[in-house]
């Protein structure tokens, strides 16, 4: 080997593919390097995102190592210097013929009743590679039709070919090997165990990259074929994650929606929560048409969008004439486009004059904070030394983060260290530091001041979420501030759920902060307006959302506006919540479903959806990327920021945009964050992957970390309650989709087993809990992932409401329990 | 938490699980454990192993299917496998396979009412020059005509009559064990020779039972 160094390049390897010369990465797949090098090798079980298996044989070539040519399958093979190929070869073509007849031995062929005719590599490699015809006379295996694997995946194991795509997806990248290969032999076939189904979060990945149709999705199946879908790239906007997509729509209809392979993001994932929450946009909770409310007591009826329009101008009128423009607030705008968050900043603050605008609901984190560290990507997240995670489950939250983070420390053994007051998804796989609630931040330095201290080498990548709703977020701030003091070069992931949550508050919608990060007190002069069309901006910050809750509850809110904002399901206190909407003036409620919050409007006004308008996105690292506008809104709901644009109209003022091109053009000239992002580059290809738009310091913005506050003394007789997010909950895109609202767990108080012993109960009984708010009953669970001495219900699930416990702004929240 | 395992049977896993670097290990020996205390594994059992392992029950019925002698149904007392191959059919097999039914009063494949036998005509079993051959829960019985048949089906049957047999409790009991009884002896490995949960993938020094370098110089 040493006796021809020359031939070695350190950065390559040179291999010869069909007689064309190659340089190859070091350690690559064959198949790999045969693919950038432009040669398709045919296969089905290789998946450029797992391990290499080596199943289906599909892959084999002719390789030539130095020894003479031999059949290889190439997704097993690394290059090696030297190594010539042919791909072509007569011995690989009866090769592949040989597989493909095999494969077909027992496969049904019943192509015309199955989904993936029209898209199945099965189908397309038979017809480009396969002998034409099989010699196998004999019957085939038979089994019964789809079985359900879980709720939303069925398998047909006649049709599998037995790659192990699916199991391997379920085993390596998901971690729920809740599908395995059985009955080795004649009768292979991939199975649950009995009454345990493939409960997956992700499940709806492996119909994605089943090679047949074995797999199916019961949203989809015989919903259309291949070739009469229509799509377009896109990006989901249920969660902060920001997966790539692809939308793909029938008649007008969104149907399915793909994972499209992105480095920095998804890697082609998707959670079936944003891959099959496209079905809410046909619910029958969807607002078609404005509708206004009579008294307090009437119900909503349908109007005109003129009538809606003016009744909601004048009341906004009406309000800044009789109390001034600070008794109107906006809440809400993670659920728009960057575009229509830009808009409504321009809006509240160019036109009405408010800065009550906020577009987290009390559910978050201080928006300086967020703004002003420094920021860490996905990547850099999970290629960093150690990762540490402040509360969230991002298994729960954010789930295609959860599948980078596993893989970084399950695959990749990156050091994690996670301070959670209960178990999370992560636990297992790292050091898993658990506190009492509210004592995040004394658990941190307690952690920081002894072995944290040797984290200090390397990167550090905090990811910091809101992971409890019954502790105040200042908590998490104060920790935060801890790791910033002890580790300087520590860097951020913010991990907030709402889809575009980043864009909102990188858009202005977050009191005394202007589009860009930018602090209201930076401008000069003071209340020039940041966008040049109206000088009305106000001086002095406005309310924060819980500042703008007590305040309509104290009835000094004349007109309140929900931008997709639903604060009896999200805020984390109902009590505050069901007041602040009695309180205020007149409610008027911009959003595409009929949620609790928009039945109590005065005025209802229809949004367009995900897949119904065009504009941008950001997701929780600051990537803007762009969203395809697939199919026309119902009725004649539109975007957000024509809501806007047409409310200033009526106000007297020209908002100046008439498309949402033109208000990402308005945005990069005027916003300097995003100067470097103008419109043609955000339409260029570059844009596929997103582009990172992270504010700078220039904006003059600061944040305040809270003064430390020590956590409560417990108490003895009390329990410290935990409320997290589920995937599955009363979310309105997820409630209004058939295929995942029945998915989402009843809410259940959890407790330690040792817990129910001492109280004497057992698993099903029903139990009071007992805050200073409120007295609410619910029937147990017994869960040892939750500690002593805490009690942990899941926010926004279907029955009895953890937030009627909490009340906003305490430290934390202790219940009693009491036995029934 | 499943509870399948009897607590004596259940601190034998444990001893097992400990004899392995990585828990997942232990499986196949854990369902040798379940299919010798029921006679064959059953779900219950499956469960409970995935949970003392720390993987799932599909994982573990993966494992467990894979194996033709992991038997995930009620079998007899006596597993009888006739061997069917090539050597034993030139010899007679087919006679003894008839003549095995007919006795029993079953065809292959299934179970005596009395829950004694279940017979199963198997493949080669190695023995092709003692043809024809045939297994009793795995234990080899050679050159066997219907007549010997009918004496092993009788001795076999009067041994459980009686009651008697070995168990593992007690190795000089003679005559057949139960289905599902691998072995008469149990291995105990001691403590000192045990490698302990430590990581394959991250150990990288000398295997727990090579005596360290500078022990043997001091001898
Ligand atoms: S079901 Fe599909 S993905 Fe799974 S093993 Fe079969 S062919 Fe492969
Ligand atoms: S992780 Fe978030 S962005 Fe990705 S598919 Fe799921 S909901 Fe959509
Ligand atoms: S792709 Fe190589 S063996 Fe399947
Ligand atoms: S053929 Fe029966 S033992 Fe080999």
């Amino acid at each position: 080997m040493s006796d021809q160094p020359e031939k070695r390049s350190d950065d390559g390897v040179n291999i010869t593919i069909d007689g064309r010369q190659f340089t190859a990465r070091k350690g690559e797949l064959l198949i790999a390097a045969a693919e950038r090098a432009g040669t398709y090798i045919p296969h089905f079980c290789y998946h450029s995102r797992m391990s290499p298996v080596g199943m289906c044989r599909m892959c084999l070539v002719e390789v030539d190592s130095g020894r003479g040519p031999g059949l290889q399958p190439s997704c097993m093979v690394p290059v090696s210097e030297g190594m010539v190929v042919d791909t072509e070869s007569e011995t690989t073509k009866r090769a592949q013929e040989g597989i493909l007849e095999l494969l077909l031995i027992n496969h049904p062929l019943d192509c015309p009743v199955c989904d993936k005719g029209g898209e199945c590599p099965l189908q397309d490699q038979a017809v480009a590679y396969g002998p034409g015809e099989s010699r196998f006379v004999e019957e085939k295996r038979h089994y019964e039709k789809p079985i359900p694997v879980s709720d939303l995946v069925n398998l047909d194991r006649e049709r599998c070919i037995l790659c192990d795509r699916c199991t391997r997806f379920a085993r390596e990248v998901a971690g729920d090997p809740l599908i395995s290969f059985t009955e080795r032999g004649n009768r292979t076939q991939v199975q649950t165990f009995p009454d345990d189904p493939f409960s997956s979060y992700f499940s709806g990945n492996t119909v994605q990259i089943c090679p047949v149709g074995a797999l199916t999705a019961s949203p989809y199946r015989f919903r259309a074929r291949p070739w009469d879908l229509d799509q377009v790239e896109s990006t989901c906007t249920t969660c902060a994650v920001g997966c790539r997509t692809a939308v793909q729509s029938s008649g007008d209809q969104i149907v399915r929606r793909l994972g499209v392979d992105i480095d920095p993001v998804n890697h082609g994932w998707l959670c079936d929560r944003g891959r099959f929450d496209y079905e809410s946009a046909r619910s029958p909770e969807r607002v078609t048409s404005p509708l206004m409310r009579g008294g307090a007591d009437s119900e909503p009826v349908e109007a005109t969008w003129p009538a809606a329009m003016a009744a909601a101008a004048s009341a906004l009128r009406d309000a800044i004439e009789a109390h001034g423009a600070s008794s109107v607030a906006v809440l809400g705008g993670a659920r728009l486009t960057n575009e229509d968050a830009y808009a409504w900043a321009k809006l509240a603050r160019g036109v009405i004059g408010t800065d009550n605008v906020d577009c987290q609901l009390a559910d978050g984190l201080s928006a300086e904070m967020l703004l002003t560290l420094p920021r860490a990507t996905i990547d850099e997240t999970c290629s960093a030394d150690t990762i540490i995670t402040l509360g969230v489950d991002p298994k729960e939250e954010l789930p295609v983060l959860y599948l980078r983070l596993r893989h970084a420390v399950v695959e990749d053994k990156v050091a994690m260290v996670e301070f959670s007051p209960v178990e999370t998804s992560l636990s297992p796989h790292c050091l898993s530091v658990r506190h009492l609630p509210g004592a995040l931040a004394e658990s941190v330095a307690e952690y920081l001041a002894t072995d944290g201290g040797s984290a200090g080498s390397g990167s550090v990548v905090v990811v910091v979420g809101r992971g409890s709703l019954a502790g105040s977020g200042g908590d998490v701030e104060a920790a935060v501030a801890r790791i910033r003091e002890a580790l300087p070069h520590a860097t951020f992931l913010p991990a907030l759920r709402r889809g575009n949550v980043m864009g909102a508050l990188q858009m202005g919608l977050s009191p005394g902060i202007l589009p860009g990060a930018r602090a209201l007190s930076s401008l000069d002069p003071p209340g020039g307006d940041p966008s040049g069309s109206d000088p009305t901006t106000p001086i002095e910050p406005g309310l924060d959302a819980a500042g703008i809750l007590n305040a309509a509850a104290a009835g000094r809110i004349a007109v309140l506006i929900l931008l997709g904002a639903d604060p009896l399901a999200d805020v984390p206190d109902r009590d505050l919540a069901e007041r602040a909407l009695a309180g205020s003036g007149t409610v008027v409620a911009i959003d595409t479903h009929l949620t609790a919050s928009a039945r109590r409007a005065h005025i209802v006004l229809p949004a367009a959806g995900p897949g119904e308008k065009s504009g941008t996105t950001t997701n929780l690292e600051g990537r803007v990327s762009r969203l395809g506008p697939k199919v026309t809104p119902p009725g004649t709901a539109r975007p957000d920021w024509m809501i806007a644009a047409e409310l200033a109209d009526r106000l007297g003022t020209d908002l100046g945009f008439a498309d949402s091109r033109q208000i990402w053009a308005e945005i990069s000239a005027e916003v300097p964050m995003f100067s470097d992002c103008p419109v043609d580059r955000i339409e260029s290809p570059e844009a596929q992957d997103g582009i990172l738009c992270v504010p700078g310091d220039e904006g003059g913005l600061q944040w305040d970390p809270p003064a430390d506050v020590a956590s409560p003394p417990v108490d003895a007789y009390a329990l410290r309650l935990v409320s997290s997010r589920r995937l599955y909950d009363r979310a309105t895109m997820t409630a209004n989709s058939p295929s995942l609202a029945g998915l989402a767990d009843e809410s259940r108080v959890r407790l330690n087993p040792r817990e129910l012993d001492r109280l004497g109960i057992v698993e099903g009984d029903r139990l009071a809990l007992v805050s200073p708010r409120k007295r609410i009953i619910a029937a147990v669970s017994a869960d040892d992932r939750i500690p002593r001495g805490v009690v942990s219900m899941a926010f926004n699930a279907p029955g009895p409401a953890a937030s009627e416990l909490i009340e906003l702004g305490a430290l934390v929240t202790e219940v009693r329990v009491e036995t029934l | 938490m499943t509870d399948h395992f009897t607590p004596a049977n259940l601190d034998l896993a444990h001893e097992i699980i400990d004899r392995y670097p990585v828990k997942r290990s232990a499986m196949i020996p854990l369902l040798h454990l379940a299919q010798e205390q029921d006679g064959w594994v059953t779900e219950d059992a499956m469960r409970q192993i995935a949970e003392l392992v720390g993987v799932t029950p599909a994982e573990v019925l993966g494992t467990c299917s894979f194996y033709e002698m992991f038997k995930r149904r009620p079998v007899g007392r006596f597993l009888i496998n006739i061997c069917g191959t090539l050597s034993c059919q030139l010899m007679g097999a087919g006679e003894l396979i008839h003549h095995a039914e007919r006795k029993l009063g079953i065809t292959s494949g299934d179970t005596t009412p009395d829950g004694l036998f279940t017979l199963a005509v198997a493949e080669c079993q190695a023995a092709c020059t003692e043809a024809p051959c045939l297994q009793v829960n795995y234990r080899h019985r050679y050159r066997v005509t219907p007549e010997d048949f009918d004496i092993l089906v009788d001795e076999l049957r009067s041994e459980a009559d009686r009651g008697e047999g070995p168990d593992p409790g007690n190795p000089d009991a003679g005559g057949v064990p139960r289905h599902g009884v691998l072995s008469l002896s149990r291995q105990h490995i001691p403590a000192e020779r045990a490698a302990g949960p430590s990581s394959p993938t991250s150990d990288q020094g000398p295997p727990a039972w090579m005596p360290p370098p500078d022990a043997e110089e001091q001898k």
